[in-house]
């Protein structure tokens, strides 16, 4: 536990959750859970972008992150709706059921 | 005091993470993932980084897992059965984990500044609105301006792919 906080603590720590976001989304078969650990990633990438940017006294990084955050909602709308859509059809979120493109 | 809130706040972030990916009823991973979102909001404001943090609670926890946890209403999903276990895959992942648990603290230790200690109150920058809407709307206007027309196309998207045939 000794020992200053460093900008090294932080980039381990933003490496450890995208590694846990990482295997939601190959290990799990609900695509609603898929697409929450796909904001997990995304989480990430923002935790390292605005410890490099403390560090580095620069606040681009942080603009980045407005950025990041923005693009996450769009993406969480329109692969919401793809879920839906597909739902109606086939009466299921699992990720294995849709092979309806596999010959 | 820095050392104290880092360790708590990670603590915090990484096992409300893992829940997120290891619970199989879809209610208890979206609470979950609002736990990590606010932690993370939390470790913004240990780096100085405010207006993110608040950005971070209030579009983040707020509007993006109110649409998680709409969704999850809507489709009334029940808990998760368990599939065919790929040990193919548990395989690949325990290994990628097993060489990031090695590398990771030598990869972050190459990057520069990575040795540089936290000090509340040192901050070169500090990421109040002011600064960050003076460089939203200057350098990065054109990009801001663009972020509006991927929001409004999303938006027509989402009304398109979820809208109904009545016709039909």
């Amino acid at each position: 536990m000794g020992g200053e906080i460093t900008l090294g603590h932080y980039l381990v720590l933003s490496g450890a959750l995208f590694l846990i976001g990482l295997a939601g989304v190959v290990l799990r078969r609900s695509l609603l859970v898929v697409m929450m650990s796909l904001e997990l990633l995304l989480n990430a990438a923002n935790l390292a972008l605005v410890a490099v940017g403390r560090f580095q006294g620069i606040p681009d990084p942080q603009v980045a992150v407005f950025f990041v955050i923005t693009v996450a909602a769009a993406e969480a709308a329109l692969g919401l709706a793809i879920l839906v859509a597909i739902f109606r059809i086939k009466k299921t979120t699992a990720a294995d059921q849709m092979a309806s493109l596999r010959f | 005091m820095e050392q104290l809130f880092f360790w708590m706040l990670a603590a915090g972030l990484l096992i409300s993470a893992i829940t997120v990916v290891a619970v199989r009823n879809p209610v208890t991973n979206a609470v979950c993932l609002v736990s990590t979102l606010v932690f993370e909001a939390a470790l913004f404001i240990t780096l100085e980084a405010t207006f993110m943090a608040a950005v971070q609670v209030i579009v983040y926890a707020g509007a993006v897992m109110v649409l998680f946890l709409f969704v999850i209403m809507l489709l009334d999903v029940r808990v998760e059965v368990l599939g065919k276990i790929s040990w193919l895959k548990i395989v690949g992942v325990g290994l990628v984990l097993l060489l990031a648990l090695v590398g990771l603290p030598k990869l972050s230790s190459v990057f520069p500044f990575a040795g540089e200690a936290l000090h509340w109150g040192h901050a070169k920058v500090p990421g109040t609105a002011q600064d960050l809407g003076h460089l939203l709307f200057s350098a990065y206007g054109p990009l801001f301006l663009t972020t509006g027309v991927l929001l409004l196309v999303a938006t027509v998207g989402v009304v398109v792919l979820c809208r109904r045939d009545t016709e039909a």
